[in-house]
């Protein structure tokens, strides 16, 4: 069930900061990692629902089985595909390299 | 009178005995919006020139009778969009910076429907960035403010889009809701607000939110406009495999059609808070005294306590939203998530946080489980009567600067609309009165796809009463 | 391998990734050709650009497509199913996650027969392709840059129980995993241009129990190199065990001549944070569904050597033929057309090696011709007339007299001699020129 106080480690903390690839300021994260308590205290109150007799949660459609056949349609132009990158090269989005930190 | 001024069924009766052109419409619009951008900051970015030539074409296209009313419902009514739907070469920010020089190559399905309907697209409306809020403060462009009082809200997220209509910047507009970012501002600012099933209208091209709850909807100055705008925005889009199949009715007929007479309204005690704001719960009443006359049946029902969808509503969406928003990493477009504000980090944080090994079961799969509950309540309360009626929220519109008071302030302001949102149903925002000089919103809820009923009921209660005359 | 062979069991897991030929792509209409492109990033729309606003639709052909292999692996088919979102931050990942199948996966429990042993099949799943990186350096700073004509390709995963024991063993069960899926038509499964992608998990046991650590090979593109790879860890890690430690979890890479390298070490299982995608509903294969996507199964390699030892092919030839993807669909043809020609055209693919590219129906009209061929050469029929002229010396009187007709009794007794294959013009002029 759910913890009654969370216990979030500064590591655990600096995971989930990893985790969910945001820039925090000293300010921010302290902030957050408050109102992540609080809003997670707030939450709690659903422990007081009994869920045990709830059957499969039906998706939110209700639907099934919507598929798309097999049909090739057309594709944006390259030139489209870039037009909001702030960087491309030679037809290419670019990313500083990947590989700096990684053994080649 | 200016042409902006009127609701959508008036606009086109004057299109129609060409005693105005689409292009006064579209001025007259424009007009307001200069005046009143100033104060209201309702919207992101005007389209001035490109609503101006689709107007004259508009106008040229019925003259010559290749658009007629019929082929062409909307034809030239300007409309604005809240800034979460695509549109193709014109900019849409969703009111975040990360965006700010966002241009995509595509039109979203809404804006597709409403361009081939012949409708003038006159600008985008602000919100809270992302649709995370119920105020538009979280917007990075600036608040929107209450037209009734500029010291106030506009509420939110589809605040922009509310106030626009309201202030008669525009003749309708379009938003978007994932639970009461059209009801909530829309009883802020005294307009109608419809928020269709879960499904009925296309999200596609809609920047994603709760990708389960997102719900696109017209909010309009009447329901016949409300009427008019779903038939058509609504239906199967191949694009979206969450939407229906099931046909989509003339509702603007139907709304004629439909009769109240012994139509059974249930009235949930949950919903009618204790500490709502003195007025407001009497004024809902007097309402449903109003549809009782008419020859509806007042029930009383109980539903869940509406604080549990509060928690419920809080950790789906904070989930849905830390997934939605990994795409936003600057590398294809827009700017990098350094540019992401404080209330989308929240939601970031608290949303990797419950889908994360170890909180899952206790979170994200309790919340599931919860919104089942939510959704069998429902069911069960509609096994007895057609309809449910509630205050759409417990306060009139808050001062500007409230929401950076709470972190749960949108849950609060959106307390009694969430429930009805996790179970997808639809439901409709109608003014009532007011408190204070503050505009009063009542809530109808209709059972999955009974927009018919819904609109019909509300059209029912705009019809009888004349409130707005004696304010 | 050395002396410590008895003393660690190897154990090893496969993962192996198959791109689909469907026509589009899995989750929107683009084309899926990213291996014919001739130019990057022209086979996109918002959908595999994950643009705001783009929701994905399941491509219907990729599902049954996936549904084909967890039946061609003897796997069961979920009756219902779903597609979750998989999260992890990489640009050739336009989303932010993959949208793949977490617990609830098409296809599971398997199970290929191998010469050592059989290996279980846990799952078969759904999912999409990322996009391409290639490395490069622009204006002096090293970069990364993405293509996205592979974004959201369809792609099979299929992941086995440790039940791989060595490399021999490994080498055949994916040998035999391609011809299949090759067999079914639904993938190239080239691994040169990486429509078909390993990754094994390696530990070794001392006492025949799982070890509580496993080293994740990725990037291994030939079955040589998986083969290489479970060698070289089974020498590394038994090394490592020797000295009475444990081998790191980690990820390795394989590079040819060197064995594999470290890439990252994990620190515990990595955090996909995995829920059910809110854009797709729930898939649900019923019966009428499931043998609908049954009738397209057709013979795999297994029961086609069968058939062909039946057909009187010794059983090496069979398999032989069976193991090579040209002479399969040659020999799977013939089944087809003319099952009673199956053992000449065994045996012409593999003692003729007649040319594969044959067309099977040519080829069995070129037979069929060379059989009903008439006999013109002339030292096949004359000695065939002359034994004939010998044994009926009477005839041979009479007709000198002046009896021709019986002329008629030498060509019909040439014509039985060969079955009816004379021709009768060359036989008639070569016993007129006997008989004079």
């Amino acid at each position: 069930m759910m913890p009654k106080k969370l216990i979030l480690t500064d590591d655990a903390f600096a995971t989930l900061i990893k985790q969910a690839n945001v820039f925090l300021s000293d300010e921010e994260a302290k902030n957050i990692k408050n109102q992540l308590s609080e809003a997670l205290d707030a939450v709690s109150i659903l422990k007081e629902l009994p869920t045990d007799q709830v059957g499969k949660t039906s998706s939110a459609s209700g639907l099934s089985n919507v598929l798309r056949e097999d049909v090739a349609q057309p594709s944006l132009t390259q030139e489209e595909a870039l037009s909001n990158a702030s960087v491309a090269h030679d037809g290419y989005f670019i990313v500083n390299s990947v590989f700096e930190s990684q053994d080649n | 009178m200016k042409y902006n001024q009127l609701s959508i069924t008036q606009a086109q009766e004057l299109l129609k005995k060409k005693e105005a052109t689409s292009l006064d419409l579209t001025k007259d619009c424009l007009e307001a919006i200069n005046t009143l951008e100033p104060k209201l900051n309702a919207f992101v970015t005007v389209f001035k020139v490109e609503a101006e030539a689709a107007a004259k074409l508009a106008d040229k296209n019925l003259k010559s009778g290749i658009w007629t009313f019929a082929s062409h419902p909307l034809a030239g009514i300007p409309i604005a969009l809240k800034d979460n739907f695509s549109t193709a070469g014109m900019k849409t920010t969703a009111s975040s910076k990360v965006l700010d020089n966002f241009y995509p190559p595509y039109d979203s399905t809404v804006v597709k429907k409403l361009k081939e309907a012949g409708a003038i697209i006159l600008g985008k409306t602000n919100m809270d960035a992302w649709a995370h809020g119920s105020s538009t403060e979280t917007s990075d462009y600036g608040s929107t403010k209450n037209p009734y009082d500029v010291g106030r809200l506009a509420g939110g997220s589809s605040g922009g889009s509310a106030a626009a209509v309201s202030s008669h910047e525009v003749i309708a507009a379009i938003g978007s809701e994932t639970a009461g970012s059209i009801r909530q501002p829309a009883s802020w600012c005294g307009v109608v607000g419809m928020k269709p099933t879960y499904g009925r209208v296309s999200r596609y091209g809609v920047v994603a939110m709760g990708s389960s709850l997102d719900s696109p909807g017209p909010m309009t100055k009447t329901v016949a406009d409300s009427a008019l705008l779903l038939s058509v925005i609504a239906g199967l889009d191949p694009k979206d495999a969450t939407t229906s199949p099931n046909p989509v009715p003339n509702y603007l007929q139907e709304l004629a059609q439909t009769s109240i007479s012994g139509l059974r309204i249930g009235i949930p005690k949950e919903y009618f808070l204790k500490d709502a704001q003195p007025g407001i719960n009497n004024l809902i009443i007097e309402a449903s005294k109003q549809l009782e006359k008419a020859g509806a049946k007042l029930i009383e029902i109980s539903l869940l306590d509406p604080k549990y969808s509060i928690a419920d509503y809080t950790i789906i969406q904070r989930a849905e939203v830390s997934s939605n928003l990994a795409r936003y990493t600057g590398v294809r477009y827009g700017g990098g998530r350094e540019l992401l504000g404080a209330e989308a980090k929240r939601r970031i944080m608290l949303g990797t946080y419950a889908l994360s090994s170890g909180y899952y079961d206790a979170y994200y799969k309790k919340g599931e489980a919860v919104r089942q509950l939510l959704k069998d309540d429902f069911s069960r309360v509609f096994e007895s009567v057609d309809l449910i009626l509630a205050p759409t929220t417990p306060t009139t519109s808050l001062p500007v600067g409230a929401s950076a008071d709470s972190a749960m302030f949108g849950e609060l302001a959106d307390v009694l609309v969430e429930a009805s949102s996790l179970a997808g149903l639809t439901g409709i925002n109608i003014p009532v009165g007011f408190v204070g000089g503050l505009p009063v919103g009542m809530q109808l809820i209709g059972r999955h796809f009974a927009e018919s009923t819904v609109l019909a009921v509300a059209h029912a209660y705009e019809q009888s009463v004349n409130w707005k005359d004696n304010h | 391998m050395n002396s410590s062979k008895n003393k660690y069991q190897l154990i090893c897991g496969a993962e192996i990734h198959v791109e689909l030929n469907t026509k589009s792509k899995m989750f929107c209409g683009c084309k899926n050709d990213p291996f014919g492109a001739d130019k990057p990033n022209i086979y996109t729309c918002p959908v595999c650009l994950g643009m705001p606003g783009a929701l994905p639709v399941p491509n219907k052909k990729a599902i049954e497509d996936c549904i084909l292999i967890g039946l061609a692996l003897s796997c069961k088919i979920a009756s219902v199913s779903k597609f979750d979102r998989k999260h992890y931050f990489y640009p050739d990942l336009p989303k932010g996650y993959q949208i793949s199948q977490y617990d609830e996966p098409l296809c599971y429990d398997g199970l290929v027969e191998t010469s050592y042993g059989p290996v279980r099949i846990t799952r078969v799943h759904m999912e999409e392709d990322t996009a391409k990186m290639h490395h490069a350096v622009v204006d002096g700073k090293k970069v990364s840059l993405i293509d996205f004509n592979r974004s959201s390709v369809p792609l099979v995963e299929i992941v086995t129980e440790p039940d791989i024991k060595s490399p021999e063993q490994a080498k055949e069960f994916l040998k035999k995993v391609r011809d299949i899926i090759r067999a079914l038509g639904v993938s190239s499964c080239d691994m040169e241009k990486g429509s078909m992608r390993l990754e094994a998990n390696i530990s070794l046991s001392s006492d025949g129990n799982l070890p509580n650590y496993k080293v994740e090979i990725k990037n291994i593109n030939s079955f040589r190199f998986f083969a290489n790879s479970l060698e070289f860890e089974y020498k590394r890690q038994s090394d490592i065990l020797d000295n009475g430690e444990t081998p790191v979890q980690e990820t390795r890479g394989y590079r040819d001549g060197r064995g594999t390298v470290s890439q990252r070490k994990k620190e515990g299982a990595a955090d996909y944070r995995y829920f059910p995608d809110p854009d797709i509903p729930p898939l649900v294969v019923d019966d009428i569904w499931l043998s609908s996507i049954k009738s397209r199964l057709p013979k795999l390699p297994d029961q086609i050597a069968a058939d062909l030892v039946k057909a009187g092919v010794i059983e090496s030839a069979a398999k032989i033929i069976v193991n090579n993807p040209d002479y399969f669909s040659f020999i799977t043809a013939i089944l087809t057309l003319e099952p009673s020609m199956v053992k000449i055209a065994a045996n012409d693919l593999v003692n003729k090696k007649i040319d594969v590219n044959t067309i099977p129906e040519q080829y069995l009209k070129a037979k069929k011709a060379k059989a009903d061929d008439k006999i013109t050469d002339e030292t096949i029929l004359k000695p065939i007339i002359e034994k004939l002229m010998t044994e009926n010396q009477a005839l041979v009187e009479q007709y000198k007299a002046g009896k021709t007709g019986v002329l008629g009794f030498f060509v019909g007794n040439v014509m039985k001699a060969t079955s009816g294959k004379a021709d009768a013009r060359v036989a008639n002029k070569l016993i007129l020129s006997l008989l004079n």
